[in-house]
């Protein structure tokens, strides 16, 4: 039985030799990037942008750096339970309260992606969780559950932000789960938290579900988290795959941009 | 009769591209006064208070009565040509390099004897003529002889087409044209013959009526452009820039906020964001191709368009905090005009009231059409005005500050508006 | 109208040694320079010491930041009595009133009145940028870089309203030419004809090349003082009998058809005594050939409007039947900056004290001297004139 130290060291060296892979989960930051939009009577999450200090030049001669600007729900990002009002009291509910080791999880990844390519405004139900346990088992408690659409590569391959946000008259159309799943996941799984490929954990049409929103709603009133705007979920296997996602420590913060990994296996 | 402006030719790329010299640009501070009138359009010259005397030259002391009190009357400019000549030689740049060039000596029917330039319409002495002012391209007042009565193409005379900035055959920048007044200027521009209207627009997932309308038309070219990101008005300013004859910049985040009526400074931040440091964005990334292609050839770079508001000169406090980015965007246009001068690029900045959007719809009429203010804009480019104060609200509140600001302060926080 | 004071007449004014420090085009020298030259050449003349100049006028365009003050330190002398008079065309005239009056009233004994200026590449430029306010706020906007446009409207003006032709202007610069080529202080040193006038290029129409002065460098200069010092040094001299100026005469005219000598030109003959047919020579301030015309008429040798046919019916050469710049003037001599306002008066006083060669007008006793200068924006300003009479 080896030590966790040996274990770790073990891990360290599958990594480097590559029969541990790393997929990269991030959409790349940059002003581009697809920003959250609520209505113009709200307040607004601010796009990511960035403006230089200096590029070796008359205002900085030996040295690059930039300063950047967005709020804490741009880009690739993590949701923390006080985001939500339904979250509001729990303990431990900021990203800088919540236990460091949720930071480190596996994940189960659920396939919607032919639904979701056939119908943007799909909603993943109880039965796509039944279908998905019954090929891969039973989801174990305190895992990430990630919903595969491809509707990430809206924008990591063809840099449509008018296709990625899908907005039209009656709104944002983008897939998510509806409440039932939701529920399932939370109350009879105990999930550590929801992560989709959209902008939202949502679905663009969630606020007209009951409750509104309920990803969101019953995620984040049990003291689960969130993930959005996540790639290469396609690169996943259904299960077995350790995600590293750790928010910046942001004071009482309701969430951040983070770099989102995943361990899957690699070559032989 | 005039000759018609006709579009010119194509540019060749092999050859040098001509710089700017400017007309003497050196006027004392009392001869300012004509400048002053000159770039609101009007022709005013000193008029003694005690014996009525008008004054030219302007000057310190009535020449008649030695009376200081010399206010600005409005003038007809009305009067008598006198003597012709045609300049075949000068030892100044700008007009050597514009030679010939017709001068004129009038003498007004309200006294003085004045020099002008001479429209190519007016005859030979002796002749009825009629005297304005304009701004010329060192962006101080000259006086013009203007025939009696023109004809139809008469704005297209060389001469008059150096005191402005016609959009005929130009190429303009609208840089947002998601919103209606937006819109309305890019229509403008396409109907005052402008080659090619660029109209900017951010965030293209939300669409907003009117503008797959405005796209359609030949002449129209959608392009991205966020005036919040400094990556995305350099790159379209290294894509169009060097094209670009005149910019519009119709970009405006317009909210009703003052202090106490919405907590936290992101609203207040997002409107200096689009506002006032839109504008630090688009003069840094388009201003230097601007200015350096201020004389190439006869549809030249020549104006910089800001749209700004009669709240930039008193806070309008329901939309305070949209009034203080519009003052911070006022006082960087300034900074602007004295910057694009010694390129002889015409800075025109646009003081609407409110104007009929959806951001103005609890105020009462009267309101401005964006049709409206779009043809103030376009009018002001073709008489080279720079600074306009359109509709009855703006002219209005332009009366009472300059009355005494701080009257219309009171007035306005009183609820008197 | 009582007079509270009688006016003084100009007894007891003499003028001698015509000095003039050769023209340049343009000379990489400062106005100190030739200014120099010129007080020089006046010691040399008059064979005084530089401590016996006790007074002393000073006119230039190319001075500044130094006035009349710097240049008595610059040239070393300690005047009792001292001008400075920065009126170009009207500075020679002006100068010579003033002297006058400080040599009667024994404020100085030997005044010594100078103009000089230099002429870099770049000084008419330099020079027109800061000529008078109203030049600056209504002339230069309009692009004519001097004041050739201004005297185009006035010749223009006066063509019409007199009549007058080119061809009649020409007379004046074709004689002048004529008697320049006499002076061998002139730059232009070829013959002009009256078609090469005609046919030059237009600058502004209706003036032409040769109705333009040439800017240049140079001084002229002369001594005043009383007769009978001048005939104790045994210096040839002339002696004043008239002195007028007047400035923004006229100034409801709305262009100018005539100058402020008309205003005075009476009073010039009734101080000398003498009536215009008793003048042998006339030096008029010939910045444009319309301003000498007008000076033709203004004082007095013909009437308003008749210039024209006055001088198609006159040879104006120095042998002609009325002498006019017998120098050959500003215009075939170059305009040496404020010296322009003295060439008549040196030129004067050459040819009263049979000083002027082969252009002398013999038994010549009396001239007459216009001043005209100081450009605003419609107009000159000053204008002036002397009446001098040999000693003999």
């Amino acid at each position: 039985m080896q030590t966790p130290l040996e274990l770790l060291g073990g891990m360290a060296l599958a990594i480097a030799t590559g029969r541990i892979r790393i997929v990269d989960l991030t959409q790349t930051l940059s002003p581009d990037f697809p920003a959250i939009a609520l209505p113009p009577e709200m307040g607004q999450c601010q796009p990511f942008r960035i403006e230089q200090i200096s590029a070796y030049d008359e205002r900085g001669p030996g040295w690059y750096w930039n300063n950047f600007s967005c709020g804490e729900h741009t880009g690739t990002h993590f949701d923390a339970p006080i985001h939500w009002i339904s979250g509001r009291d729990l303990p431990n509910n900021a990203v800088d309260s919540i236990p460091p080791q949720h930071f480190i999880a596996p994940a189960c990844v659920i396939d919607c992606s032919a639904q979701a390519a056939a119908d943007p405004d799909y909603l993943m139900g109880v039965a796509d969780i039944e279908r998905f346990e019954a090929a891969h088992g039973r989801i174990p408690e305190g895992h990430w559950v990630l919903m595969r659409t491809d509707w990430a590569r809206r924008w990591s391959q063809a840099r449509d932000a008018v296709a990625f946000q899908n907005f039209d008259a009656s709104g944002q159309h983008t897939p998510g789960p509806d409440t039932e799943a939701v529920r399932f996941l939370v109350e009879r799984r105990g999930v550590l938290g929801f992560g989709t490929e959209s902008i939202g954990t949502d679905a663009g049409q969630g606020y007209h579900l009951r409750p509104p929103y309920p990803c969101h709603s019953l995620m984040h009133g049990a003291g689960k988290y969130g993930l959005q705007c996540l790639t290469n979920l396609d690169q996943l296997p259904p299960t077995g795959a350790l995600v590293v996602a750790a928010p910046l420590k942001i004071e009482n913060g309701s969430g951040s941009p983070l770099r989102v990994l995943a361990l899957v296996e690699g070559k032989a | 009769m005039t000759m018609p402006f006709i579009k010119p030719p194509r540019k060749n790329p092999v050859l040098r591209t001509p710089q700017i010299n400017l007309p003497p640009a050196a006027r004392g501070r009392v001869a300012l006064g004509l400048t002053a009138a000159a770039a609101e359009g009007r022709f005013a010259l000193q008029v003694c208070a005690d014996c009525g005397a008008v004054q030219y030259p302007p000057r310190e002391a009535c020449h008649r009565c030695l009376s200081p009190e010399l206010p600005w009357q409005p003038q007809s400019g009305a009067g008598e040509l006198l003597a012709t000549t045609t300049l075949a030689h000068s030892n100044d740049l700008y007009f050597r390099e514009r030679l010939p060039w017709r001068l004129g000596m009038v003498r007004l029917d309200a006294g003085p004897s004045v020099m002008v330039h001479l429209h190519g319409e007016v005859g030979e002495a002796p002749q009825r003529v009629r005297v304005g002012a304009r701004l010329d391209r060192a962006g101080q007042a000259v006086l013009i002889g203007y025939p009696e009565k023109g004809t139809e193409n008469m704005a297209d005379d060389p001469m008059l087409r150096e005191m402005a900035s016609d959009p005929k055959y130009r190429k303009v920048l609208v840089t947002d044209g998601k919103s209606a007044t937006g819109q309305a200027v890019a229509h403008a521009m396409v109907k005052a013959g402008a080659d090619l209207v660029w109209v900017g627009h951010a965030e293209p997932w939300k669409k907003l009526p009117g503008l797959a309308e405005l796209a359609a038309l030949p002449q129209v070219a959608l392009v991205p452009l966020d005036v919040t990101d400094e990556r995305s008005v350099s790159t379209l300013a290294g894509q169009i820039g060097g094209k670009v004859d005149i910019v519009v910049n119709t970009a405006e985040l317009h909210r009703g906020f003052g202090i106490a009526a919405r907590r936290g400074t992101d609203v207040a931040k997002a409107e200096m964001e689009v506002n006032y440091l839109g504008l630090l964005r688009l003069a840094q990334c388009f201003g230097p191709a601007l200015k350096g292609r201020a004389a190439d050839g006869a549809t030249h770079a020549t104006a910089w368009v800001n749209l700004l508001s009669i709240y930039a000169l008193a806070n309008f406090p329901p939309h305070g905090t949209f009034s203080a980015s519009k003052a911070a965007a006022l006082s960087l246009a300034q900074c602007l005009r004295a910057e694009m001068r010694a390129a002889g690029i015409r800075v025109v900045n646009v003081f609407p009231g409110p104007i009929d959007d959806e951001w103005n719809q609890n105020l009462p009429p009267p309101k401005l059409a964006p049709a409206a203010l779009a043809s103030a804009i376009v009018k002001a480019l073709k008489e080279g005005v720079e600074d306009i104060y359109p509709g009855d609200v703006a002219q209005e509140w332009l009366e009472r500050w300059r009355h005494n600001p701080k009257v219309l302060e009171r007035e306005i926080a009183a609820g008197g508006y | 109208m009582t007079a509270y004071i009688r006016r003084r007449g100009y007894e007891g004014v003499a003028l001698a040694v015509p000095v003039t420090v050769p023209y340049e085009r343009y000379s990489i020298r400062g106005a100190h320079w030739f200014l120099g030259q010129a007080v020089r050449g006046l010691l040399a003349g008059s064979g005084l010491a530089k401590e016996q100049i006790d007074g002393l006028t000073v006119s230039s365009f190319s001075l500044a930041p130094d006035t009349a003050v710097g240049v008595t330190q610059h040239l070393g002398l300690s005047p009792r009595w001292l001008d400075h008079i920065p009126t170009g065309g009207a500075s020679g005239v002006m100068a010579l009133r003033r002297a006058a009056r400080a040599v009667q009233c024994g404020d100085a004994e030997v005044v010594a009145c100078v103009a000089a200026d230099t002429n870099h590449v770049d000084s008419f430029r330099q020079t027109l940028g800061a000529f008078s306010d109203f030049a600056r706020d209504a002339s230069y906007p309009y692009g004519a870089g001097g004041p050739n446009s201004m005297f185009a409207f006035i010749t223009a003006s006066y063509m019409r309203t007199y009549g007058a032709q080119r061809e009649d202007f020409g007379r004046i610069a074709v004689a002048q030419r004529a008697n320049a080529l006499c002076n061998p202080n002139a730059l232009f040193k070829k013959p002009l004809t009256l078609d090469e006038y005609m046919t030059a290029r237009p600058i502004s129409d209706p003036i032409h090349l040769f109705d333009c002065v040439m800017p240049c460098a140079g001084a002229e200069a002369f001594l005043v003082m009383a007769p009978e010092r001048a005939r104790d040094l045994g210096l040839p001299h002339v002696l004043l009998r008239g002195a007028i100026e007047r400035h923004n005469a006229y100034a409801d005219d709305p262009v100018m058809l005539r100058g402020g000598w008309r205003m005075d030109c009476a009073d010039l003959y009734a101080q000398a005594g003498f009536a215009p047919q008793d003048i042998d020579l006339l030096q008029t301030y010939d910045d444009y050939p319309v301003i000498a015309m007008m000076q033709i008429e203004d004082l007095g040798f013909c009437d308003k409007g008749e210039g024209p046919a006055f001088v198609r019916g006159h040879d104006l050469t120095h042998a002609g039947d009325f002498p006019h710049n017998t120098s050959g003037g500003q215009l075939s001599c170059g305009q040496a900056g404020a010296a322009g306002g003295f060439l008549g008066m040196t030129e004067t006083l050459r040819q009263l004290t049979g000083q002027a060669g082969e252009r002398g007008v013999a038994g010549s006793r009396t001239g007459l001297v216009g001043g005209f200068g100081m450009v605003t924006y419609d107009r000159c300003l000053c204008t002036g004139a002397v009446i001098l009479e040999t000693s003999e």
